[in-house]
């Protein structure tokens, strides 16, 4: 036995995980990285209040250091790191988005009901109309929190529980509007006011006996103001009482305190709210009329664009697969430029080469025409799959360039042998062994070409405008464009996040299918050679 | 706060202990000074408080300025983060929530729908300061008789006219003007920022003169969600629009950048707007007119108000309205963000000092009858059916009088949801 046998059967029946080789350090460095970063993580969670992401991290933690560190994990090794990255960023992705779906989430339903009970408070607390301004200071006794204030020349102090009553003080010298002591009572520093800030704001002083002559507070530690509450929250009724005229308000089941009239507080919070979100997009005739004319376009556009791009690179890649062409290294580069200028930099630079007043087509090749690229329903959509061929080509042309000189020269040779034309031996063996090899490219093409947001949003922004839609979709808008101006995320309309992840899911739902189906054809397409 | 700066401390030092004991070396050593750093400066900064303001590129040196002096006289830390203008109203929105969020944000005041309505702003108490404002903008920053920020500038648009063309002060009329702007012979006789998704902004003023405001004003200025430009003003400025496209003095392929780039270069005596586009102007000579009127009543633009919100849930409430009313409040600053950001200045002392600029006065005189752009959160639901429906009719795509009805039928529905 040679030594280097020996030292493979010695390999062999220790595990790597108790192997202590150069690997293994490696290995071991990787993880306590790994591990610190986690554990870094993990405590600014616990700080944070993050619980769910904090256990899931753990969890996360825990799995990475088994499989890793033990004997019985091999297969879980490889597979590890691409199954964490598909579960943070894809299922967690998708079901978050799911869950949104099922939520009103929106402008006027931003957060929780304590945040909005907050807000309603916080709001709808006014200053007692042309009250005084009170020259005042923040003081405090064995712990206890009060407001001095200077009124008609007398020094008065209170706290939460006692109205203010006057008191012996003394005032600044150079300035009289300052208390600078007062007997029994600290005058709190600045930097004392700064770390009781909460506190501070949350102190409301009565400014006589009569609550409803309504209480002092301030803003900025230097001036009091009279304030009084318009809205009173019960916490035991979980309701809302408007203080001057005596409507209750009660949580109605969408997120919102309504009153029996029927009139709603202007601040809600998040609720779920079923199915409301998917019959909303389907049934409303306002969304439900476009969304059908957008899907159709959507779909329209991702064959077109896929199977254009496909075949104008195929030829291309044909054409310049033959040694008979002269400066084909010349020609490849400048074929693959398109490429090189990021997509939505070129989506920007057409959006103006096809101005219908001032483009460079109209202008100079076009001889000062007013042929309205971007603006004409049917142009537009021309224009868009056109521009998406020009930035799609040359991925088409470089992966079909790879298959066809991967190709098997004996199997061509011999389809030359039993007499095949080129026409034949190109459609019956070169397509096809082709198209093996790029079919799942085609199909993922197809998936981003489906939800090409940048190209079209940086080219015709979905317009034109559908004369006849009462919401603001245009006909070159592809679904998740529609999305984006439906649910108001580009400010056209109210922000509606529940909606736009609704019809997201919708999206996903589609795409999905779409793939699934076709990689069943392309497999029978394989079984078939 | 105890709690939390132990458990940040172990934190650093179990990482850097695992750091080090898993490269063994250098590279641990080179990263964990810096998490200290962070750590001890923002342990000592929480002990003070500790503001953080977020700003777009035009306001940032002179809040930063603003924030240095505050520091020096209070030791308060001010944080003045550089943030995408478009970035800072949805983050604001998403992070007040989670706690996360600035003290303070800088923008226009037609947020202010959107910030109440998902309450996330805190209503500010100005005293005796909001005498010493221009009334136009605390009157933009008011909801339900609530001040929501403090205002810095006002901006309107006016008539900008290139003396060396006309040197006379505009006619009153529309018509008048395009005539005189036609003597001149220039490639336009008026250039106006149309764009393919229309602007209602710029074009209100003329929308206005037939008296056809969006919305319907309450007694004390402010407005209600109930459109009032249908009916027979709106049907007129419908008619006036498709008339303009037709003649071919407002046309959608006109965008921003192409309407500035015509007056740059002297292709037009006229250009409709504001005191944003004077930086591209200085080699002009330039004279600013109040609007002209196409209908019978005044030419009204939008005021857009800019100012400072605080969020409704800072952790530092009473050092920022400290900061926000009595520092962003003097003169100093005011003329400072004005004197960075060129818009006129909302406090009435900086404004006159600004108004030596005839430039400035002028926007002044051109904003007299001025109204504040709606920050209510209907307003979301006009842009996108105004500026179409505009664009329409002025191609000639659209029925004037009937496009201008459906119009209004749908923003009334989009706006009930």
């Amino acid at each position: 036995m040679s030594n280097a046998e020996q030292a493979t059967r010695a390999r062999e029946r220790t595990s790597h995980a108790r192997d202590y080789s150069p690997g293994f350090f490696v290995k071991l460095t990787l993880m306590a990285l790994i591990d610190a970063l986690g554990a870094y993580g993990l405590l600014a969670c616990w700080q944070e209040g993050a619980t769910g992401i904090f256990c899931a991290l753990l969890a996360i933690l825990i799995a990475a250091n088994y499989v890793y560190f033990s004997k019985r994990a091999l297969a879980a090794k490889y597979i590890f790191p691409g199954l964490t990255f598909l579960l943070v960023f894809q299922i967690f992705v998708v079901v978050y988005t799911g869950y949104v779906s099922f939520t009103n989430y929106g402008d006027g339903h931003n957060s929780t009901k304590q945040a909005a009970i907050d807000a309603l408070l916080q709001q709808n607390e006014r200053r007692v109309e042309g009250s005084q301004a009170y020259p005042l200071v923040v003081v405090e006794r064995d712990g206890d929190l009060g407001f001095a204030i200077i009124a008609d020349g007398e020094v008065r102090v209170g706290s939460s529980d006692q109205p203010f009553e006057v008191v012996k003080a003394e005032l600044d010298e150079t300035d009289p509007t300052k208390v600078s002591s007062i007997d029994g009572w600290a005058i709190l520093s600045f930097s004392d006011i700064v770390s009781k800030q909460s506190d501070i704001m949350a102190l409301r002083v009565p400014i006589s006996d009569e609550a409803a002559d309504g209480s002092v507070r301030t803003a900025d530690a230097r001036v009091g103001y009279v304030y009084l509450p318009f809205l009173r929250y019960d916490p035991d009724e979980d309701v809302m009482v408007d203080t001057m005229t005596d409507v209750t308000y009660y949580p109605n089941g969408h997120g919102q305190f309504q009153s029996d009239e029927g009139q709603t507080l202007s601040v809600g919070w998040r609720v779920g709210v079923g199915m409301e979100n998917y019959l909303m997009a389907f049934s409303d005739s306002r969304y439900a009329k476009p969304f059908f004319a957008v899907l159709a376009w959507t779909t329209v556009y991702s064959f077109a664009s896929v199977a254009l791009c496909f075949l104008v690179g195929l030829f291309l890649a044909t054409i310049l697969n033959d040694p008979r062409i002269k400066g084909r290294r010349v020609l490849r580069v400048l074929l693959i430029f398109p490429y090189a200028i990021p997509g939505f930099l070129g989506a920007l630079i057409w959006t103006g080469l096809l101005n219908r007043g001032f483009g460079f087509v109209n202008q100079v090749l076009l001889g000062g025409a007013h042929v309205g690229w971007l603006t004409d329903p049917w142009l537009a959509k021309v224009s868009v799959i056109l521009v998406s061929l020009w930035l799609g080509f040359p991925y088409m042309f470089l992966i079909c360039t790879g298959a066809l000189q991967s190709l098997p020269a004996d199997v061509m040779e011999a389809a030359k042998i039993d007499g095949a034309s080129r026409m034949q031996a190109w459609r019956g063996i070169t397509l096809p062994l082709v198209f093996i090899s790029t079919a799942p490219l085609l199909i993922s093409s197809f998936a981003f070409n489906f939800n090409n947001f940048n190209l079209i949003y940086m080219l015709t922004g979905g317009g034109p405008r559908f004369p006849d839609a009462s919401v603001p979709v245009g006909q070159t808008d592809i679904l998740i464009s529609m999305v984006y101006s439906v649910s108001g995320l580009d400010g056209s309309a109210q922000k509606n996040y529940g909606l736009a992840s609704a019809l997201s899911i919708v999206i996903f739902i589609i795409v999905g299918t779409v793939s699934a189906i076709a990689f069943r054809q392309t497999r029978k397409l394989e079984e078939m050679i | 706060m105890r709690r939390q700066k132990i458990i940040t401390l172990t934190a650093l030092a179990v990482t850097s202990a695992l750091a080090l004991g898993g490269c063994g070396g250098s590279n641990g050593g080179g990263d964990s000074p810096s998490p200290a750093v962070t750590a001890s400066s923002s342990t000592t900064a929480s002990a003070s408080g500790n503001l953080t303001v977020w700003v777009d590129e035009t306001r940032q040196a002179a809040v930063t300025a603003a924030a240095l002096e505050f520091e020096n006289a209070t030791g308060v830390k001010v944080t003045v983060v550089l943030k995408n203008f478009d970035d800072i109203r949805p983050q604001f929105v998403v992070q007040v929530p989670t706690g996360e969020g600035p003290d303070i944000i800088a923008g226009p005041h037609d947020w202010l729908g959107e910030l109440t309505t998902n309450g996330v702003v805190a209503p500010l108490e100005l005293g005796a300061k909001a005498s010493e404002f221009n009334p136009v903008s605390l009157q933009a920053f008011t909801v339900d008789g609530q001040i929501y920020g403090l205002p810095y500038a006002v901006e309107n648009i006016g008539l900008i006219r290139n003396t060396d063309l006309v040197p006379t002060a505009s006619e009153a009329t529309w018509d008048a003007t395009v005539a005189a702007g036609t003597a001149v012979g220039t490639k336009y006789p008026i250039i106006i920022a149309v764009g393919a998704d229309g602007d209602g902004y710029t074009l209100y003023p003329f929308q206005t003169s037939f008296g056809a405001p969006v919305f319907a004003q309450n007694a004390d200025g402010s407005y209600r969600p109930e459109i009032a430009m249908g009916g027979d003003g709106g049907h007129d400025y419908a008619a006036w629009l498709a008339a303009q496209g037709k003649a071919g003095l407002l046309s959608p392929d006109v965008t921003y950048d192409v309407a500035v780039a015509a007056f740059a270069a002297a292709e037009t005596p006229y250009i409709v707007g504001g005191p944003w586009m004077l930086d591209q102007f200085k080699a002009l000579n330039l004279a600013i007119d109040p609007l002209p009127r196409a209908g019978s009543k005044d030419a009204q633009p939008f005021v857009g108000v800019q100012g400072f919100y605080l969020s409704a849930q800072s952790k530092n409430a009473i050092v920022a309205n400290d900061f926000l009313v009595n520092y962003l409040s003097s003169e100093s600053v005011q003329y400072a963000l004005y004197e960075s950001g060129g818009r006129p200045p909302a406090l009435i002392s900086a404004a006159d000092k600004a108004s030596a600029d005839p430039l400035i006065a002028g926007f002044n005189a051109a904003g007299q009858n001025a109204v504040p752009m709606p920050s209510i959160a209907e307003m979301g639901s006009v842009w996108a059916f105004w500026g179409t429906t505009e664009v329409g009719i002025i191609e000639g795509s659209l029925d004037p009088t009937p496009a201008w009805d459906k119009m209004v039928a749908d923003i009334q529905a989009a706006i009930k949801g």
